[in-house]
């Protein structure tokens, strides 16, 4: 796999990628997971019992796509050690989500990671944090 | 303002759940990574887990018939609580080691926090996990502090 980490720079961008849930999507992630809350899939339970405005895009899969940022960046460079995310704002079934983050510290073969998932009006809704430690 | 949190809420902290042994399948992990839309190898075939690939793994499988109205399974370490609407808050996680097909782990919960925060659509009540992943044997695998939002 490639890798950016090995020759990374504090404030260099990890790349960052692109997620569209869809309810087959949500449907399989919330299978893996056993987790049958309905406002990952019963659109009108959603809006009527729970008053959110349409099904929710499940937050530890937020933070699933953080871990991949960070992967995707290490490579086999090294191994990530801390990670950590705080859903701050729901995300809706429908919305275009990004996924990305950069280096914020690097201390020995120590690194620190701010990580994000930002909705389409560019607001931060999952920030997150890493540290991973390279070979 | 009247805290919605009694002494007979608070009085959860510190209590922990039954260890739940929990054996690591290939399979499992590559529907996981199927799932969360995987790019990494290792993880589409099996032979690691992705980093998320605990969460939720202290739940039993319930049955459906024992599941709560709004799908949510009756945790038997959450407190009666006077908010009822359930949000995933965050997660913190150390890693020890890697997680591969046959680990056999044992998976124990800990209440290490209960509080309250005023949201923007009015009062959030915070629950506050400790998880820790062990081996069969003791070896730390994770550590993973959880909070679960009511509102």
């Amino acid at each position: 796999m490639a890798t950016h980490a090995a020759n990374s720079s504090i404030g260099d961008a990890l790349p960052e990628r692109i997620h569209c849930p869809t309810n087959v999507s949500l449907f399989l992630y919330n299978a893996a997971v056993w987790n049958a809350h309905r406002i990952h899939y019963d659109e009108r339970y959603t809006i009527d019992v729970e008053r959110h405005p349409a099904v929710v895009i499940d937050g530890p899969l937020q933070g699933d796509w953080l871990t991949q940022v960070v992967d995707e960046w290490l490579g086999d460079a090294g191994r990530m050690v801390e990670f950590e995310y705080s859903n701050r704002l729901a995300a809706m079934l429908d919305e275009t989500l990004t996924a990305g983050g950069k280096v914020v510290s690097i201390e020995g073969d120590s690194v620190v990671l701010e990580l994000f998932v930002r909705n389409e009006v560019g607001k931060v809704i999952t920030p997150g944090r890493a540290v991973v430690a390279l070979d | 303002m009247l805290s919605l949190i009694t002494d007979e809420i608070r009085a959860w902290i510190g209590r922990s759940s039954d260890p739940v042994a929990f054996e690591v399948s290939r399979r499992d992990i590559v529907k996981y990574s199927l799932a969360t839309q995987q790019r990494n190898e290792k993880y589409l075939r099996g032979d690691e887990a992705p980093p998320m690939f605990l969460f939720a793994a202290d739940r039993p499988l319930q049955a459906i018939a024992d599941l709560r109205p709004d799908g949510i399974w009756h945790d038997p370490l959450v407190p009666e609580l006077p908010l009822k609407r359930v949000m995933a808050g965050g997660i913190k996680h150390r890693y020890f080691r890697a997680i591969v097909p046959g680990d056999m782990l044992s998976i124990q919960r800990s209440i290490v926090g209960i509080y309250e925060k005023q949201g923007s659509s009015g009062p959030l009540i915070f629950i506050e996990y400790n998880i820790d992943v062990t081996t069969e044997a003791g070896e730390p695998v994770m550590q993973e502090t959880q909070v679960r939002i009511n509102r």
